[in-house]
């Protein structure tokens, strides 16, 4: 890199970095904001988060597309599509809290917002970032102010025990991928991935294998993506910290951090690992152990989901078993799986976001979580019911809703790509998906038969505050606009595959 | 307002949704709040007409795919021609009133909001099959249609009469439907799409064999056979009117069953390819009429009656149409097509107006057999005479909306002569039976003292209703009348073409038929200066034969219905026994599976918390550090996971591994673990015990 930057493109490169810059100082507005409003004006310090990152999304679309900081910072189609994904769940995150900070954290309402938005400002980064140690900033940067935001009922032990869990499990996996990053570097010499990608596929063009310290990196890079991803074997700390933690960062770590977890997923391995998918690149490949990792996350997610009695739980099982869906995607290497991995990601944002939501009403309504506490809630709140109704529907896949647009896109990727390489497995993969979703409708349904019908009447009846009702309505227009009418966002995510390196090799 | 009409079509969803979702509980909340859907549906399709009339010549289209595979498109369109304007304001406003009736209708129905949510529905997907550009959404709200029918018929699904006939309903159409696919799949298979434009301009352009076309245009009439209650497979339709009466007065009326006459004339241009199977069309027509007719004259159940009389009537737009279509594949000029969606419009009105009269009689006297009726002109001021208006227009009475459209019906056949000659005797008939009817309904004495006695007029929401469709039964044919040089015949042509084809000649033999069909049933009902028993005696066999439905239903049930239930219940012993049992295995399995995977969770996995938690146990202590203990054993788990796969990858890459040495380092890394967790967790504990 020119070490005298001209001041041109010192603008420039802030131009493309600017949403990301302004939302971080926002971050530091709104905690001032809080210190200067009175304890009793209960939603001004939320106004004014939802507020910025509004703004911040107007400033994505005016920062455009380019490269930065020598390919350190890269503004494309992919990026652009989860900086969307993120912000969306920030939105509605911040959207569904302002029942918490009027109950239970009125103390400290600046810092909890704050620290949601510095957690955004993370990941936006990190779907900037090409390269090893700006991505390994960006998802710290994303999990710390998780730590503290899963703690955040101070006096609460079971969400106090979920901050720390979260904070000894994150740290181990930062460690793991760490030490995964430094045999990528020491094999490759630069921290670059498409630099990465090139000196990989020399190295192993010379030597006719990658050697024993490739599959070392690789299962330790996985091991430590796969915490965040809640991939099994490493998803045991989900259900528990969804569980203690307050439901608008369950919902915002299931969403945004799971998010976080597949741009970091795709960055390393489809970008820096893309040649080691096949079987032919024996014994580096890792497609299939994600292919048994994802089958995995779908039977253990979605069967041991059909026994659990608390909505939390349940939602987190369900969380794990939607990963184990996405990974489908990932592993199909064509264009249409990673098209089908951004759209799935856009309609889980939508039903899973409308979902939580539909939680912390209830549970700021009546401090519980319980499934069998939704009973005959149809009768008194028509609306939440057939909302939530419409969300456990699309997570479970039924037509005409954006779920089931979802899994056809990642089912589809997978058969096309069994078929067109000949992958067995795949085929096998996709089947697993295909059986476990019809098992996946037993738990999804049963909330809907404790509210729909039952005979008694709920003894609650639910009410909105604007900003949930915002968010309720936004994730109820998204899934069935995906649903009804996919093929504009079929179209975006179609331009995003454009911008991967195996897309100029085909 | 054209390009927005698809709000036509999804305001009775957006009804139907609310109701289900939220009103449900809400009764009378439900009721306005469809109506008042469907009325703006009403005003929206009045403007789309207003517009059309407007522009004649030309029609609009607009559609956005759905799902593109390839060069293929599925896809979600909209057609507005003048057809589609007119139908989707027949459909709109007979729904309307069809509503407003229901409200008084239905009142005290333990079902009142569902049965509104499905009316909904229903228009829902009436709207959107007229609507729609091609033939795929067709065939969706086509099946949509079907199920909403299923639902309404068996919407007294106590009963089970009604449970049948709605089964009964549901399967004859499907037959009908197996053509239906088998012509759409060759339609994708010989022209790659579906959009009903680029389909006729292929068949037009002679791009697909003429034979070809021919399997495919009946693979198509099957569709509408189906749905119009056409030879053979009418014997649903009548068994339908177990449904509630205003479900009868729209679905097996005036929309639904015309939704086949109109798949007809939407594809016409596929008829007119193929002159064999637009005789195939015609005779079909002509058969279903006169057969129907001939059953109407016996029946004594006043909604089985109108049931018949729809077969026939809707025979005969199917014979018009099939007439149309070859006379025009042989270069002739011909009416029929006009004729044919002409009767479809003015039939709606005046048969809904008749079945809601009847359903409004029915009411009063709690019964369907007109032989216990009689003399109810005193008791019922108004539905009385506007039953009447409606039997008028229907035997062809002249200057009615019936007369207009039958006579061009019969100026269709003028080419034909075996047509002409029964298309005057069914309508001979169609006098007579509906007459027969009026007479025995509202003339002469009452026959049955108690029925008579507790009559009464129905509320206003049923007679007002009755009111705008005893207009529209007289006036909407007005639009045909030949002195208007652009009326309806030239709208539904596109501005070319034709003028009426009925001259003076044709009017009064018409009108001669009809009035002498009314005069013969005043003389055997009023006058019984004929006796209706004797002529029975005389021509006993015929008798039977209509009394009995031509057997049809005899004949299905020797011939179909009972080798397939024999069969059926031998499936049903294999169903039972193998198939029950592996799913129901497979479901056992299941639930075990989840059950051993909820003990790992709890008893291994959560163990740890339950005091289980067996890595802490080996290393000594178990209950104390519950809380640490868990989370430690999340990790050495996964740490004992990494490298196992790590190690089966090397196995993989044929890395030589010394297994003995690696299991033994490998355990005493285990073991390591464990110890230094506990050191750990004691010293979390003594930490938390200090602070305390």
């Amino acid at each position: 890199m020119n070490p005298q930057l001209p001041i041109v493109d010192l603008l420039e490169t802030l131009r493309l970095m600017l949403p990301e810059l302004f939302l971080f100082l926002w971050a530091l507005v709104v905690i001032t904001v809080d210190l200067f409003s009175s304890r009793k004006n209960d939603s001004l310090v939320g106004y004014t988060a939802l507020a910025g990152i509004v703004i911040t999304g107007v400033l994505l679309t005016i920062a455009g597309d380019g490269v930065a900081f020598g390919a350190m910072f890269v503004n494309d189609p992919f990026s652009f599509a989860f900086k969307i994904i993120f912000l969306g769940t920030a939105f509605m995150a911040v959207g569904s809290s302002f029942g918490i900070t009027k109950q239970k954290i009125q103390n400290h309402r600046g810092e909890f917002y704050g620290l949601i938005l510095f957690s955004t400002v993370g990941m936006m980064f990190l779907a900037s970032s090409h390269e090893l140690v700006s991505l390994y900033i960006g998802l710290e940067l994303t999990t710390i102010p998780l730590f503290v935001l899963a703690a955040f009922y101070k006096d609460d032990k079971m969400s106090v025990e979920s901050g720390i869990k979260y904070f000894v499990i994150g740290a181990f996996s930062s460690a793991m991928l760490l030490y995964g990053f430094s045999f990528l570097y020491g094999m490759t010499g630069t921290t670059n991935l498409g630099q990465m990608s090139f000196n990989l596929a020399a190295n192993h063009i010379a030597h006719q294998s990658s050697g024993f310290v490739m599959i070392i990196a690789n299962v330790t890079i996985l091991a430590g993506i796969g915490f965040k991803l809640s991939l099994p074997p490493f998803h045991q700390w989900a259900p528990d910290v969804y569980e203690g933690a307050p439901t608008p960062v369950a919902a915002f770590l299931s969403v945004g951090s799971k998010a976080a977890g597949l741009v970091a997923f795709t960055k390393i391995f489809l970008i820096g690992l893309w040649g080691y998918i096949s079987i032919e690149m024996t014994p580096s490949d890792w497609g299939l152990m994600v292919g048994v990792m994802s089958a995995v996350a779908m039977i253990i997610g979605n069967i041991v989901a059909i026994r659990q009695t608390n909505i939390k739980r349940m939602l987190a099982y369900s969380s794990i078993a939607q990963a184990g869906y996405i990974m489908i995607g990932m592993i199909a290497l064509n264009e249409h799986g990673i098209s089908s991995v951004v759209f799935y990601t856009f309609v889980y944002l939508f039903a899973n976001m409308g979902a939580f939501a539909c939680v912390t009403i209830f549970e700021d309504k009546t401090g519980t979580t319980e499934i069998a506490n939704y009973k005959g809630l149809a009768q008194t709140s028509p609306f939440f019911a057939a909302l939530l109704a419409i969300f456990m529907l699309s997570l479970a896949g039924i037509p005409p809703l954006g779920g089931f647009m979802a899994k056809y896109k990642v089912f589809a990727a997978g058969i096309n790509q069994a078929s067109a390489f000949n992958v067995d497995w795949l085929y096998w993969l996709v089947g697993v998906g295909l059986l476990t979703s019809v098992f996946s409708l037993y738990y999804y349904v049963n909330v809907i038969k404790q509210m729909y019908f039952t005979k008694d009447a709920s003894i609650y009846k639910m009410t909105f505050n604007p900003p949930v009702l915002t968010v309720l309505i936004i994730c109820f227009v998204g899934i069935m606009v995906t649903g009804i009418y996919p093929e504009p966002v079929f179209e975006f995510a179609n331009k995003v595959y454009s911008t991967f390196a195996f897309s100029i090799l085909k | 307002m054209t390009e927005h009409a698809y709000l036509i079509v999804l305001l009775p969803l957006f009804s139907f949704l609310t109701i289900v979702f939220a009103l449900r509980w809400k009764e009378q909340v439900s009721a306005v709040f469809s109506v008042g859907m469907i009325a703006t549906s009403l005003i929206m399709s009045i403007m789309v007409l207003i517009e059309t009339l407007g522009h004649q010549g030309d029609y609009y289209a607009a559609a956005f795919s759905i799902v593109e595979l390839g060069a293929f498109k599925l896809q979600l369109g909209m057609l507005i021609d003048p057809l589609t304007a007119m139908m989707l304001v027949v459909v709109t406003s007979i729904g309307t009133c069809v509503e407003i009736y229901s409200i008084g209708y239905m009142k005290d129905d333990p079902r009142f909001s569902r049965f509104f949510a499905y009316l909904s529905l229903f228009l829902f997907s009436m709207l959107g099959l007229v609507i729609s550009d091609n033939f795929f959404m067709t065939f969706i709200f086509w099946e949509l249609v079907g199920l909403t029918s299923y639902l309404l018929i068996g919407f007294w699904f106590e009963k089970k009469s009604a449970a049948d006939a709605c089964k009964k309903a549901f399967l004859t159409t499907r037959v009908g439907d197996l053509g239906f696919i088998v012509g759409l799949l060759m339609i994708m298979y010989y022209c790659g799409t579906f959009n009903y434009a680029e389909v006729f301009t292929m068949i037009g352009a002679g791009a697909v064999p003429s034979g070809i076309v021919t399997i495919l245009a009946i693979g198509v009439f099957c569709g509408a056979v189906g749905k119009s209650a056409q030879f053979p497979l009418h014997a649903w339709l009548p068994d339908a009117m177990e449904g509630p009466t205003p479900v009868s007065a729209i679905v097996h009326s005036a929309t639904m069953v015309a939704a086949g006459v109109y798949l007809v004339a939407r594809t016409m241009s596929i008829f007119i390819a193929s002159a064999e199977a637009s005789m195939v069309v015609a005779v079909i027509g002509i058969a279903t009429s006169l057969m129907a007719a001939t059953i109407a004259l016996v029946q004594v159940d006043i909604k089985r009656i109108l049931a018949y009389s729809t077969i026939s009537q809707l025979g005969y737009m199917i014979m018009a149409l099939g007439l149309y279509g070859v006379d025009t594949a042989n270069g002739h000029h011909s009416p029929g097509f006009y004729a044919g969606t002409f009767h479809l419009m003015t039939h709606a009105f005046f048969k809904s107006l008749l079945f809601m009269g009847a359903g409004s009689v029915i009411h009063a006297v709690h019964t369907n057999d007109i032989m216990e009726m009689g003399g109810l002109w005193k008791k019922m001021k108004y539905t009385a005479p506007v039953f009447l208006i409606g039997s008028l227009s229907i035997a062809g009475f002249p200057l009615t909306s019936g007369f207009f459209s039958k006579d061009e019906i019969v100026a269709t056949t003028f080419g034909h002569p075996v047509f002409t000659v029964l298309t005057l005797l069914i309508a001979f008939m169609t006098a007579f039976y509906m007459w027969r009817l009026c007479f025995l309904t509202f003339f002469g004495e009452p026959r049955v003292a108690h029925r008579y006695e507790h009559a009464h007029e129905s509320p206003n929401t049923m007679t007002y209703p009755l009111f705008f469709l005893a207009f529209m039964a007289i006036f909407a044919g007005w639009t045909g009348i030949p002195a208007l040089k652009h009326g309806f015949a030239s709208f539904v042509a596109h501005g070319e073409g034709y003028v009426p084809h009925a001259d003076w000649v044709n009017y009064i033999v018409s009108s001669i038929v009809g009035l002498s069909g009314i005069g013969l049933a005043y003389l055997m009902y009023i006058k019984k200066s004929i006796s209706a028993d004797k002529i029975a005696e005389k021509f006993k066999p015929l008798y039977n034969l209509f009394w009995n439905k031509w057997y049809f239903d005899e004949i299905y049930q020797a011939a179909i219905i009972d080798p397939i239930m024999t069969f059926g219940r031998w499936m049903w012993t294999f169903d039972g026994k193998i198939i029950d049992g592996a799913v129901n295995g497979m479901a056992t399995l299941t639930m075990w599976w989840a059950d051993v995977k909820m003990w790992i969770d709890k008893w291994i996995i959560d163990g740890a918390v339950n005091g289980a938690g067996f890595i802490v146990r080996m290393a000594g202590s178990v209950l104390k550090y519950l809380q640490t203990g868990r989370m430690q054993f999340y990790l050495i788990l996964s740490m004992i996971l990494v490298i196992v796969m790590i190690l089966l990858k090397f196995e993989i890459a044929h890395i030589n591994i010394e297994w003995p040495s690696m299991t033994v380092i490998f355990i005493i890394a285990v073991l390591a673990l464990s110890i230094a967790s506990r050191f750990v967790s004691e010293d979390a504990n003594q930490e938390s015990e200090n602070e305390k």
